[in-house]
């Protein structure tokens, strides 16, 4: 009860503790703003190339950007603790680990589902894409899945965090692979072989090849297998992220190196 | 004339060498132009556009480079001397504020170097892009007038953004619309009319095109020249709000605060 109690309102109040400075004149132009402005980007990118329809585009990035609040959120929430010299007062309590630190993934998940939700609203809106009734609830689901996965990352580039200086140079990092290497704006087949072996161990590739077989008028069933291999990959990344972080915790203190900058 | 430039060249010198350091700023000068040309050039490749694309996507990614560099650099400037503690003696000093500023903003576009030069070695060492120019001279007299455009561009905007309460948040809001409407991956007649007002005003627009009017052939002069006159724009626009700053933080005694 009490890792319940931890994982929900813990997470819940170390969002709001380590993001106080989230006023929404901040958040609107940058997690709802720039990414809105990403998909027009390459929705006009793919139309001068003469590659694929709005379509296209609009679900890679509406898709890619739920990586936005997972991956930076993460590195911040985990970073910010660091930063903000609460890391060992957090680290001392014998609180179940699992349940401190996926906790604090929580809100970065539904941030990610919001960043996304938006994506695909404003895609809708202002270019030549649009989904039936009976494809939104599937797609928000791929949506939910791929964002877990993306948190998921996010948290190992967090636990990172506990060890290394410049966290945030890797998560900046890693949205340009993203974008490069999941097939986001590029057809995976039209990338060479080698990236496209990266691309199936990242997160967010699954994820929107699902939609994107979704939108064409696939059903769940059919796209299960994407579904599962996303939540797989995203399990998979979670478990190390959580092997890290015991790791790093473990070694730190063996250093005293927690909290040092 | 001889101290104005001795200032000139020892705050662009400094501040050029301060950024070469930081992470960031390395990440958005070189690595970041180098995916998104990555991402160009496959886009093109494999669209209706596979043998033109290279250098296109090459010059394009580089001033996609340059930008975020001013846009991340100058805009967060000012805020950036307060948050150091500096900005009282960057004020106080004999020297006008504009001949402390300005070498900054420019130093954050010379970075932008770094993008053009990553870009264009990514496209020659991967996959084999020739760099015969049709015209080298005006190519480097279009790198310098963009440069110096787009830095001069930088010190409205760190004149500007200070007045903001969140000037970050508007650095991460123009960074894709400024690529979009200056036409920086594809031709701005695929945009609506109305942006077209919006992308004339912006030095971008034409250091691209000078750019690449000097590569592949064509007039780069005009582009040029449009380049040096919104230069001259941004600087007397760069001149009064950076006064209208100074003026009214003194007043406010607000200079320190965040």
């Amino acid at each position: 009860m009490n890792s319940v109690r931890i994982f929900f309102i813990g997470g819940y109040l170390a969002y709001r503790a380590l993001f106080n400075w989230i006023h929404w004149t901040m958040y609107v132009p940058t997690m709802l703003g720039g990414p809105i402005f990403q998909i027009l980007f390459f929705a006009y990118v793919g139309r001068y190339a003469g590659l694929r329809s709005d379509e296209f585009f609009v679900i890679g990035n509406a898709v890619a950007i739920s990586s936005l609040g997972g991956i930076f959120g993460m590195a911040m929430t985990i970073g910010g603790e660091r930063w903000t010299q609460t890391l060992s007062s957090i680290l001392v309590t014998p609180a179940n680990r699992l349940a401190l630190f996926l906790g604090r993934a929580v809100p970065n998940l539904l941030n990610g589902v919001i960043v996304s939700s938006v994506g695909f609203l404003v895609g809708w809106l202002l270019l030549d894409f649009s989904l039936t009734p009976t494809e939104v609830p599937i797609i928000a689901l791929i949506v939910v899945v791929t964002s877990f996965s993306c948190t998921a990352f996010g948290t190992m580039i967090g636990a990172f965090g506990l060890r290394g200086r410049d966290i945030f140079f890797f998560a900046n990092l890693m949205i340009f692979v993203f974008l490069l290497f999941c097939g986001v704006n590029v057809p995976l087949d039209a990338l060479p072989e080698w990236m496209r072996h990266i691309s199936n161990v990242l997160p967010l590739t699954h994820g929107i090849q699902a939609a994107r077989r979704v939108a064409d008028g696939a059903s769940l069933a059919d796209v299960s297998g994407l579904v599962w291999t996303e939540l797989f990959i995203g399990l998979c990344y979670a478990a190390f992220a959580y092997a890290l972080l015991r790791l790093f915790e473990f070694d730190g203190r063996r250093r005293a190196t927690l909290e040092t900058m | 004339m001889s101290r104005s430039f001795r200032l000139f060249w020892t705050g662009w010198l400094f501040n050029m060498k301060n950024l070469t350091m930081s992470g960031f700023f390395i990440l958005n000068a070189t690595i970041m132009p180098i995916f998104f040309a990555t991402i160009a050039h496959y886009m093109f490749a494999s669209g209706s556009r596979p043998g033109s694309g290279l250098l296109y996507a090459s010059l394009g990614a580089g001033m996609m480079g340059i930008w975020s560099s001013v846009l991340f650099g100058s805009g967060g400037l000012i805020q950036w001397q307060r948050w150091q503690g500096t900005l009282e003696y960057v004020i106080s000093v004999p020297p006008r504020l504009i001949q402390v500023v300005l070498p900054m903003t420019v130093a954050t576009a010379s970075i932008g170097l770094y993008s053009i030069a990553s870009t264009l070695l990514w496209g020659r060492l991967i996959f084999g892009l020739p760099l015969d120019f049709i015209h080298p001279g005006w190519f480097i007299v279009a790198l310098v007038a963009s440069i110096v455009s787009l830095g001069l561009l930088g010190l409205v905007l760190s004149s500007t953004f200070v007045l903001l309460r969140n000037a970050n948040s508007m650095s991460n809001l123009l960074e894709y619309p400024v690529w979009l409407v200056t036409g920086l991956l594809i031709s701005l007649s695929l945009l609506p009319g109305w942006t077209r007002p919006i992308s004339w005003i912006l030095a971008p627009t034409w250091g691209i095109r000078g750019l690449r009017q000097a590569a592949v052939g064509g007039d780069p002069l005009f582009p040029i020249l449009m380049c040096v006159a919104l230069g001259l724009i941004y600087l007397a626009i760069g001149h009064f709000t950076l006064g209208y700053f100074e003026v009214r933080a003194r007043k406010s005694a607000t200079l320190s605060l965040r």
